[in-house]
């Protein structure tokens, strides 16, 4: 889940598009212009499980260069949340979906 | 014509395609990011109303400058945003864009590839809140936020006291400035730093900001941890008398200095050398930028030297493209973009020795430290490898036994630690470990992707 009460302080407001996308089931409010990664950490404090243990994480570098902050999508993809910018009935995880056999 | 591409819209990409732009030639311009401007001068995402010359305060001027001359230049270039660059071979470079593989050929290729911040791992430095410094200030201008209320900035960087002045600037509270150089250490080497007068007295007034707004500006500290279950609750420090000092907050920004994205120039095959006083490797190109007819280093990512020496250096690197392609030369125009960058990449150099890399504090990183973050190695299991029978004494080695820098990152945030880690360890001068070499793809892609439509 997304961890608590938000990491990042938002200080500027948006004029934009509202948009919906989900988070381990969880419904958060964007606005078109908004990363990933700040919309996320605008509700929570954790983006992913590493999958070495899983500890929380949460991005690090915040400009695509140390690739911590990628999010698993319903597809079975995943999106670097500091790069990409939100879309309206984005489903997201902070671990990856599994299938299962039958 | 020749195809010139440049990597990176950047002060140093921008300002090379204005050179070559005026001169006709037909300029490529392919930058990862969605805005221009580089990290530095990053323009805010789409309809984002935050005041950016309050926050660029003596930069504004400059800042807005750079995007108009980027605006008027625009229409004439080719240039595409949200192009990653993730490997080369030959003339072309592979890239994705929206999802989408492809290749750019090229017969003058110049990387303008900007830096990112240097970092020494503590322990509890992947926890949720603890960004680096520069993200710290890319995150606020790009989306409006602040890493977190109550922000702690550690490491040794001028930068730390800009950013936090940035951050009071927009309603954050700084709980503390760490740096863990000496203040002696700093005022010994500022002979060094009278080179760029302004950019003194700039960071000297930040000091004095920080002091007034009641901040503690710590210098000389050794950091313990950042403390916390499942999210930052404190940063834990010894300060220059050896005394235990917790700062609770919800944030933490690192940053020791900058460091050069060279990974292209490496898959291009430049050659590197060890620099005493950044203590990196770092590519080898003459004084304008040339690693050889056809191949050209630009900005902070060949040369950290910052915003100003990018421009500079982006337009020398410009008339080096235009001289190899046998176009007259305006002499007068180059001596002082010359004379420019030198002064002020010296002045970096400069910074770089007063606000040292604390190349010893991370050789005696408590064992459980994790070095690198991507595969979770821990300082202890790189020591571990290094104590076996024939254990590595090279970096590639110990990454190839231990996974550390193997990771999605492929070791630019723990490569320059793991260089000191091992230099401890095996108890050799930096320089004789090695650097961790270049792979591609150089970020990671999916595999789907790499399958090009030619």
């Amino acid at each position: 889940m997304g961890g608590g009460s938000a990491q990042l302080f938002r200080v500027a407001k948006r004029d934009g598009a509202r948009v919906t996308l989900t988070l381990d089931g969880e419904t958060i409010d964007a606005t078109a212009g908004d990363s990933v990664l700040a919309a996320l950490l605008s509700h929570g404090s954790v983006l992913r499980r590493l999958e070495f243990g899983g500890e929380p994480r949460a991005g690090f570098c915040l400009m695509g260069a140390c690739q911590d902050c990628w999010v698993w999508s319903d597809a079975g993809g995943r999106i670097r949340a500091c790069t990409t910018p939100v879309a309206n009935g984005m489903r997201l995880f902070t671990e990856a979906q599994v299938q299962t056999l039958g | 014509m020749a195809e010139i591409v440049i990597v990176g819209a950047g002060p140093a990409g921008i300002a090379a395609a204005e050179v070559l732009v005026a001169r006709g030639q037909r300029v490529i311009l392919l930058d990862e990011t969605m805005q221009a401007g580089g990290q530095g001068y990053r323009r805010p995402s789409p309809g984002l109303a935050i005041d950016m010359p309050r926050l660029m305060g003596s930069e504004a001027g400059k800042y807005a400058r750079l995007h108009a001359r980027f605006e008027r230049l625009r229409p004439q270039l080719d240039y595409r945003p949200g192009t990653l660059v993730w490997a080369m071979d030959g003339d072309r470079l592979h890239v994705l864009a929206d999802g989408r593989a492809g290749t750019v050929r090229f017969d003058m290729l110049m990387l303008a590839t900007g830096a990112m911040d240097r970092i020494a791992p503590l322990p509890g430095w992947t926890l949720p809140g603890v960004f680096t410094l520069g993200g710290a200030q890319v995150v606020l201008k790009d989306q409006g936020c602040l890493i977190g209320r109550r922000v702690a900035f550690l490491g040794s960087s001028p930068l730390l006291t800009l950013a936090a002045k940035q951050y009071r600037a927009m309603g954050g509270e700084v709980v503390v400035i760490a740096d863990t150089t000496p203040l002696a250490a700093k005022i010994a080497a500022s002979p060094a730093l009278l080179r760029a007068p302004r950019t003194l007295l700039r960071g000297l007034a930040y000091t004095a900001q920080a002091m007034l707004a009641g901040t503690p500006l710590l210098n000389g500290v050794t950091p313990v941890a950042v403390a916390g279950d499942e999210r930052v609750e404190a940063l834990v420090l010894r300060d220059a008398s050896g005394r235990e000092r917790r700062f609770a907050c919800d944030a933490v920004a690192l940053g020791y200095g900058l460091k050069p994205e060279t990974q292209l120039a490496d898959l291009a095959g430049a050659e590197f050398a060890y620099d005493s006083d950044f203590r990196l490797f770092l590519p080898k190109a003459d004084a304008f930028g040339r690693v050889r007819r056809g191949l050209y280093l630009a900005g902070d990512g060949a040369r950290i030297g910052g915003a100003d020496a990018a421009e500079a250096s982006g337009a020398l690197a410009a008339h080096a493209v235009l001289a190899d392609l046998g176009l007259q030369q305006e002499i007068a125009a180059i001596r002082p973009l010359a004379r420019r960058v030198q002064r002020l990449r010296g002045f970096q150099r400069g910074l770089a020795r007063a606000f040292a890399w604390p190349s010893r504090q991370i050789g005696e990183l408590p064992d459980e430290t994790v070095l690198c973050r991507c595969e979770r190695v821990t300082v202890g299991e790189v020591r571990g490898a290094m104590t076996k029978g024939l254990g590595p004494v090279e970096v590639n080695r110990v990454k190839a036994m231990t996974r550390c820098g193997m990771g999605r990152c492929q070791g630019r945030v723990c490569g320059p630690a793991l260089q000191e880690v091992v230099a401890a360890a095996a108890g050799h001068d930096v320089a004789k470990g090695g650097r961790l070499r270049g792979q591609a793809p150089v970020k990671p892609i999916a595999l789907a992707a790499a399958e090009e439509t030619p």
